[in-house]
């Protein structure tokens, strides 16, 4: 499902989630090396209202904690229960079992701006910034 | 059980030394107390242990043992080089330590009425009348109890300013991302949104980004200066300029002032407020050693509002009085008075000459050792640094090699570790602040060491990858200990206190 991802400049990914109109939200291989091993994350509240780029999670590694934005507007309507007890998943497995919150887009046309996988492969290589302030 | 004794033995890696339960003895004492043992207690029951608490069993010998062993194990400015970026490390001199032992100070009740205290009073009076003029400032409050208490302190002065005024809508608080992390955090503590001013790529404010955050609803701009990538803001009197222009306060996180003593005073800058961290510039104990204080200074406008109780001279007698719009209280008694004093003694002994000196030594010393080290890894900022600097590990990545790797084979190399990964904004950041105190030769000691490092990443990175090796612990999994942490020991067979 590659080609349906999109990318923020935050090193977030947010892809279409099985019912229409929600989306999964997690951080991109390349952050998740940046953050090294993940020890903690605090989840979002189910039902919050985040506006685009609001803080949604926090997740810290050893190294500091960083910062989970909100790619697009919309209201928080699933967390990632695994992660509380298995914080590894978001490193063993970024785009997968590693999902942080789901969330229905109250602007799904702000998804559209954001990079696909070409566009992001490029911001990397281009320098790409860091996880905390691309 | 024949504890190791920390001596380097088979493979230069001294000994760990065992915990106090590998070395436990069941029945082994300390001191036995001879008077009757107290058999009453008029605590509630439910506040009562029924069975007595697990501790270790060891004698007096064993016990100093164990922990002089431990104290040889560590690292400290006493025993190693320690340029640790942001925490300015200095030596303090022993000297000091005698101010607060004298009987006068230590013997002193806390509880002594202001009769029974005028020369105390006098020392921290004369204290926070010479940080004024260090500073530039009106007013100083010695009460904060550490640097960021003393942000937080400087957070509640500036919205009781504006809450006096009846500026209500002043509910912001803008930070660099340049600033030091406790900043946000204070904000936030205080009441405050917090907004982030993203900082241009060479590490200064954007003054384009300040502007437009800039709003009838900022309350305060904190900005750390130096920054925490060691640089000047170049453009500091015309942010001064369009902060006040917003009608907002200006705060100086002066956590980094040791490159500013006697050079550059924050009051003439055109800050309102500034927080120090005696700790940091006027050589006293850090972290275990502390306890911190964190000296807040303010322009007049906000003098009327610092915490109570404050020290009064009226000819030659000291007394505490109560300001009507202060903040109140903000710390117990009059802050960390020990610590206090010896930041006393610290200005006294230097002069303002001294403390200039203080200053242009780690200016120098900064600046030395990153020309020497120019080349060899990517730094912020261009042209001269001030205090501290931040270098970046991000070359050696097809290595395998990582900043952290490069801290490890420094401690082989018998130094302290520089800050990694700190600032955030720079990746693989590794953050050296030499401070004052060393010598040329230690310097050009550090440099070769760490030229060397850099190098073996791309000859040997395996080495780098599996240091240190001369240390008693090599690398403890720190992501386990994160995720999974034993917080009291398995034998501890006692209960805990609810």
């Amino acid at each position: 499902m590659t080609e349906t991802r999109r990318y923020t400049r935050t090193h977030e990914w947010v892809a279409p989630a099985d019912v229409p109109g929600e989306w999964n939200v997690g951080i991109t291989d390349f952050a998740q090396k940046e953050v090294t091993d993940v020890v903690f994350v605090e989840l979002p509240k189910v039902g919050r209202t985040l506006p685009r780029g609001g803080e949604a999670a926090i997740i810290e590694s050893v190294k500091a904690a960083f910062s989970i934005y909100a790619p697009a507007s919309g209201t928080i309507v699933a967390v990632n229960p695994d992660l509380e007890s298995d914080p590894g998943l978001l490193n063993r497995d970024p785009y997968g079992k590693g999902w942080i919150f789901r969330f229905k887009a109250g602007h799904p046309e702000e998804i559209n701006d954001l990079m696909d996988e070409g566009a992001y492969a490029k911001f990397l290589k281009d320098g790409g910034g860091h996880p905390e302030h691309g | 059980m024949n504890p190791t004794t920390g001596d380097g033995k088979k493979s230069g890696r001294p000994g760990m030394e065992p915990s106090l339960w590998e070395i436990s003895r069941s029945g082994a004492r300390g001191v036995r107390p001879v008077s009757q043992p107290v058999e009453t207690t008029d605590l509630p029951p439910f506040l009562c242990r029924k069975i007595p608490p697990g501790l270790p069993e060891l004698s007096e010998l064993e016990t100093v043992r164990h922990f002089t062993r431990l104290s040889q194990l560590s690292r400290g400015v006493d025993t190693h080089f320690y340029p640790l970026g942001s925490c300015t490390m200095k030596y303090n001199p022993k000297v000091m330590d005698r101010v607060p032992a004298l009987s006068g100070f230590q013997d002193l009740h806390p509880l002594t009425d202001e009769e029974g205290m005028q020369g105390y009073l006098e020392a921290l009076w004369t204290f926070s009348e010479l940080l004024k003029e260090v500073l530039g400032m009106d007013a100083v409050t010695l009460a904060p109890a550490a640097g960021a208490h003393g942000e937080l302190t400087g957070i509640l002065l500036a919205r009781k300013f504006f809450r006096k005024r009846g500026e209500f809508a002043r509910t912001e608080i803008l930070v660099p991302d340049s600033a030091h992390g406790t900043n946000p955090a204070s904000a936030s503590m205080g009441g405050f949104t917090v907004r982030t001013i993203a900082s241009k790529p060479s590490g200064h404010i954007d003054l384009d980004a300040l502007t437009g955050a800039l709003s009838e609803r900022t309350a305060l701009v904190m900005v750390t200066a130096p920054s925490t990538l060691g640089l000047f803001e170049e453009e500091l009197p015309e942010v001064v300029r369009r902060v006040k222009a917003a009608g907002a306060l200006l705060y100086m996180d002066g956590a980094n002032m040791n490159a500013f003593l006697g050079v550059l005073r924050p009051g003439d800058l055109g800050f309102d407020i500034v927080h120090i961290n005696t700790h940091k510039t006027l050589a006293t104990p850090h972290g275990g050693g502390g306890p911190g204080s964190g000296p807040v200074g303010v322009r007049a406008h906000l003098a009327p509002f610092l915490p109570n109780p404050r020290i009064v001279r009226s000819g030659k007698t000291f007394s505490l009085s109560d300001l009507p719009d202060s903040i109140g209280r903000i710390r117990s008694f009059h802050g960390s008075s020990g610590v206090l004093l010896r930041a006393l003694a610290y200005i006294r002994m230097l002069g303002q000459d001294g403390l200039r000196r203080v200053s242009l030594y780690a200016l120098l010393n900064a600046n030395y050792l990153r020309k020497k080290l120019e080349g060899l890894l990517p730094g912020t900022g261009e042209g001269l640094c001030t205090h501290e600097f931040v270098l970046s590990a991000r070359s050696l990545e097809k290595t395998g090699v990582r900043a952290v790797d490069l801290a490890k084979g420094l401690l082989d190399a018998g130094y302290y570790a520089p800050t990694i990964y700190f600032p955030l904004i720079v990746p693989e950041a590794l953050m050296i602040e030499p401070t004052e105190c060393e010598s040329r030769a230690m310097l050009d000691g550090f440099a070769d060491d760490l030229t060397r490092l850099v190098r073996l990443a791309g000859t040997d990175p395996g080495k780098l990858l599996g240091a240190p090796e001369r240390t008693p612990v090599s690398r403890p999994d720190e992501v386990r200990a994160a995720r999974d942490p034993v917080l009291v020991d398995p034998r501890s067979s006692g209960e805990s206190p609810s």
